[in-house]
């Protein structure tokens, strides 16, 4: 499987990796208008590194849930459509809104990834859900947000096994959440994403 | 458009297009009980004249309505008193640091010198005699301008903790409010926590190796600063510690939904420890 749209194999700075067109966010190294999508600060760029499917194209509406400073969205916002990014803590979010303020297609909001009812009024139906939010209760979280997803849509999952309970053995902490997940969602991938990501389980999962 | 009652419409209902404090208003306080094709929905109802003019107007909307929240969260006095502990503690090992490093440096010069704030208030009132003196006099005097800073911002964080949890500070006293706080990440989140979280707050390290196995629980955490527990026999500094933070709890509680000072708490908690301390005399 090859990559989406807009996003490339590409050679800067003597390093071979991932790109994406748009503005520099994160002091990323550059060239010809191409920023890398670092593989260790993004969860997603491992997948795409590894030719998951993902869904992410440039037709695809996005809901971002999880999306801290803006590393890893920005870099969706360079390649998608209409992009909304969720994020909960305000610290993040004064980062995140320096990275929107760049990309037209990149609608920040400041809300609660638990409670999706509060921005059900702004978030319309959407092809991909990316979720990364490292707090207890990240298959709830999935499962609440379906609402969102077309049918035909994907969501793509980062669990953090810490976020749930650090005294337990990861691969059980993804088996609650997977298990979790699967009363509303098919899952079609699921690998870790060492080395890069420790204990974490990258996952990729359609609606039922 | 209250979050008790979710409707059926979108975020621009109502909202005049170019109004952005509206448009603010409805992102930050609306909910919607279905999610909808909002894009067609806004140009069916004369919002927008096309989906990119909405999405222009969703752009400018919700950074406006994100930066406006940041601020707002931000601007809250306990986000400041957490802001301040931290610079004050960053100030203090600063200073602290460059004190060593410039007593080390200047004790190769001058078999005086000695690691305290006297001798560096001394060297930066000093001529420089060459290059090297120079930078020596130069660093105190930064050393002792860190030292005045730190002076500063204590009166800072003694404000404002007052301000913000008169009846932890009354118990705690202001630094330790403000650490409290920070670690919980903020006097909502403080007043939620049981007191047994409150214990070991700032003992996180020695509370999960306790978790997995093996090693003892923590007996207390930042709390650890308080008289009442520093000032107890050893052997009793756990109950005393227990003591202390079922109190900080209810003052916590207290500070947050009433906000007003309750000296009858402290009384309490001064008879409690009393109790503990007495003992180790019976």
């Amino acid at each position: 499987m090859s990559l989406p749209e807009g996003v490339q194999r590409r050679e800067i700075d003597g390093d071979e990796g991932l790109a994406t067109r748009g503005e520099p966010v994160y002091g990323e190294p550059t060239e010809d208008g191409w920023r890398r999508w670092d593989r260790s600060r993004s969860k997603l760029a491992v997948l795409l590194g590894r030719d998951v499917e993902t869904g992410l194209n440039a037709e695809s509406t996005v809901l971002y849930l999880g999306a801290a400073s803006g590393t890893t969205v920005s870099h969706v916002a360079d390649v998608a459509g209409p992009t909304y990014a969720v994020e909960f803590a305000p610290r993040p979010m004064r980062d995140l809104v320096g990275v929107a303020e760049a990309r037209p297609n990149l609608f920040p909001l400041l809300k609660d990834a638990r409670t999706p009812e509060r921005y059900a009024h702004v978030v319309e139906p959407v092809d991909l859900i990316v979720q990364d939010v490292a707090i207890r209760g990240q298959g709830e979280v999935a499962v609440a947000n379906k609402q969102f997803l077309r049918a035909d849509g994907r969501l793509v999952l980062a669990i953090k096994a810490r976020s749930e309970d650090v005294t337990r053995d990861p691969d059980e902490v993804f088996d609650d959440v997977l298990e979790t997940i699967e009363a509303e969602y098919e899952i079609r991938y699921t690998d870790g994403l060492e080395p890069f990501h420790e204990d974490h389980l990258g996952v990729v999962a359609e609606p039922k | 458009m209250s979050e008790d009652n979710p409707t059926d419409q979108g975020w621009f209902a109502g909202v005049e297009p170019g109004d952005i404090d509206a448009g603010v208003t409805a992102i930050q306080e609306g909910s919607a009980s279905t999610v909808q094709d909002w894009p067609a929905r806004a140009v069916e109802s004369g919002f927008a004249a096309d989906e990119s003019e909405y999405y222009e107007r969703l752009h400018e909307t919700t950074v406006a309505a994100s930066r406006r929240a940041v601020t707002q969260r931000e601007g809250a006095d306990d986000q400041q008193l957490i802001h301040s502990i931290r610079a004050l503690d960053d100030c203090q090992r600063l200073a602290n640091e460059l004190t060593e490093r410039v007593a080390e440096w200047a004790g190769s010069r001058d078999s005086e010198a000695t690691v305290d704030s006297e001798y560096i208030e001394k060297l930066a009132a000093r001529e420089p005699t060459d290059p090297i003196d120079e930078r020596l006099v130069s660093l105190a005097s930064r050393i002792v301008g860190l030292r005045r800073e730190v002076q500063e911002i204590r009166t800072l964080v003694e404000q404002t903790a007052q301000s913000v949890a008169p009846n932890l500070t009354a118990m705690a006293g202001p630094e330790l409010t403000a650490r409290l706080i920070a670690l919980a990440g903020g006097l909502a989140e403080l007043a939620r926590k049981p007191a047994g979280t409150i214990q070991v707050l700032g003992a996180e390290d020695a509370l999960f190796a306790h978790l997995r196995g093996g090693a003892p629980s923590p007996k207390h955490g930042v709390i650890f600063t308080h008289e009442y527990v520093r000032g107890t026999a050893p052997a009793d500094r756990g109950s005393a510690a227990r003591a202390l933070s079922g109190k900080l709890a209810i003052a916590a509680r207290i500070d947050h939904y009433s906000g007003e000072y309750r000296p009858e708490i402290e009384a309490e908690l001064e008879e409690r420890i009393e109790r503990i301390r007495a003992r180790d005399e019976s």
